[in-house]
């Protein structure tokens, strides 16, 4: 299979995850949104590695997942104490502190 | 491909959070398998250890924590939203097929993505990013703590509060003689005696005096009176007369 067809899953992806960003109001999915277009980026990274015949690609796509491991311990423990406060992940409900 | 994209649709459609992660998870493992038709079977291992392995349970393991059953209102604070969200999505991936399907890259030789060449690589270029990398895994675990980490709810309660606490009550502040001491009798239900011979009483266990299990150490007091000396007897004495 042309490799050029796993950048399209690539946008595709990128695309499903961040209208569910968008329309989601529960902060689990939408963060789960955000680690799918990461995965998406990484996709294209190891399809482009693929194309051109190099490893730097490859290895960014390892940068990306350590870096994406990272950013959930810390959101995922925002969200704990989000809810620890509030009784609430519905991402609303912070909009609300306007008053 | 016609696993994930199913798959990543539930992200949109699904409406309890439990099977939107357990989507996702089959997703993580398409795109693994994606990897290793792209020549990376070290990242395809990488993204099934990573992604389903350790990130999705620990979504799971949060949904657990701040609960399954939290439905979401579908109240629209923003009007209009949804629609603007979905035309937004829809036109951006659309936007990146059109550019895609207008490049075309001539593909090079296959290079391998093999643990021994990933780590000839990361190790010389990419070292510094690497250690940088070492250091944002451990600031995001502190981060993590720091983050979850609950006040105490009293002040912490020290010894030297109990202790004062204790005196304050009326109590006396030394502690209570092990049974046994000054005695003859080396045993747990022989009371300790004071330094006039006298049994004390407090010193031997509650719950030995409720099952009728103590002694009460008389006997061992009349054999100190027999002494000569009986208004000082000392521990070394007491030992010598067993």
């Amino acid at each position: 299979m042309d490799p050029i067809n796993f950048v399209y899953l690539a946008a595709i992806l990128f695309a499903i995850g961040s209208a569910a960003v968008l329309t989601r109001r529960n902060a689990i999915v939408a963060f789960m949104g955000v680690e799918l277009m990461l995965n998406a980026a990484n996709l294209a990274l190891v399809t482009f590695s693929r194309i051109h015949g190099e490893l730097d690609g490859q290895v960014m796509a390892f940068f990306v997942m350590v870096v994406a491991a990272a950013e959930v311990v810390v959101g995922l423990a925002i969200i704990v104490a989000v809810f620890r406060t509030r009784q609430s992940i519905s991402l609303d409900e912070p909009a609300e502190l306007r008053g | 491909m016609l696993l994930t994209v199913p798959a990543s649709l539930s992200l949109l459609f699904a409406k309890k959070s439990v099977h939107v992660a357990m989507s996702i998870v089959t997703a993580m493992v398409g795109l693994a398998t994606a990897y290793i038709a792209l020549d990376a079977p070290f990242l395809g291992v990488v993204q099934i250890v990573v992604y389903t392995g350790a990130v999705m349970m620990m979504f799971v393991f949060v949904l657990m924590l701040v609960g399954v059953d939290h439905r979401e209102d579908l109240k629209e604070t923003i009007k209009g939203q949804r629609w603007i969200a979905i035309v937004g999505a829809g036109g951006l991936g659309i936007f990146l097929m059109s550019v895609i399907s207008r490049v075309s890259l001539p593909l090079s030789e296959r290079v391998m993505g093999d643990p021994d060449l990933i780590a000839g690589v990361l190790f010389s270029k990419y070292v510094l990013v690497m250690e940088v990398l070492g250091a944002l895994l451990i600031s995001a675990a502190i981060g993590a703590l720091v983050m979850t980490h609950l006040p105490p709810l009293r002040p912490r309660h020290t010894q030297k509060d109990i202790a004062a606490s204790r005196v304050k009550i009326g109590a006396d502040p030394v502690n209570r003689p092990m049974p046994g001491y000054y005695a003859r009798h080396n045993a747990l239900d022989v009371p300790a005696l004071d330094p006039e011979g006298n049994p004390i009483a407090d010193s031997v266990s509650r719950v030995l005096k409720v099952r009728n299990q103590t002694q009460d150490g008389v006997e061992f007091r009349a054999q100190l009176e027999d002494k000569e000396n009986p208004e000082l007897p000392d521990s070394s004495e007491v030992e010598r007369g067993e």
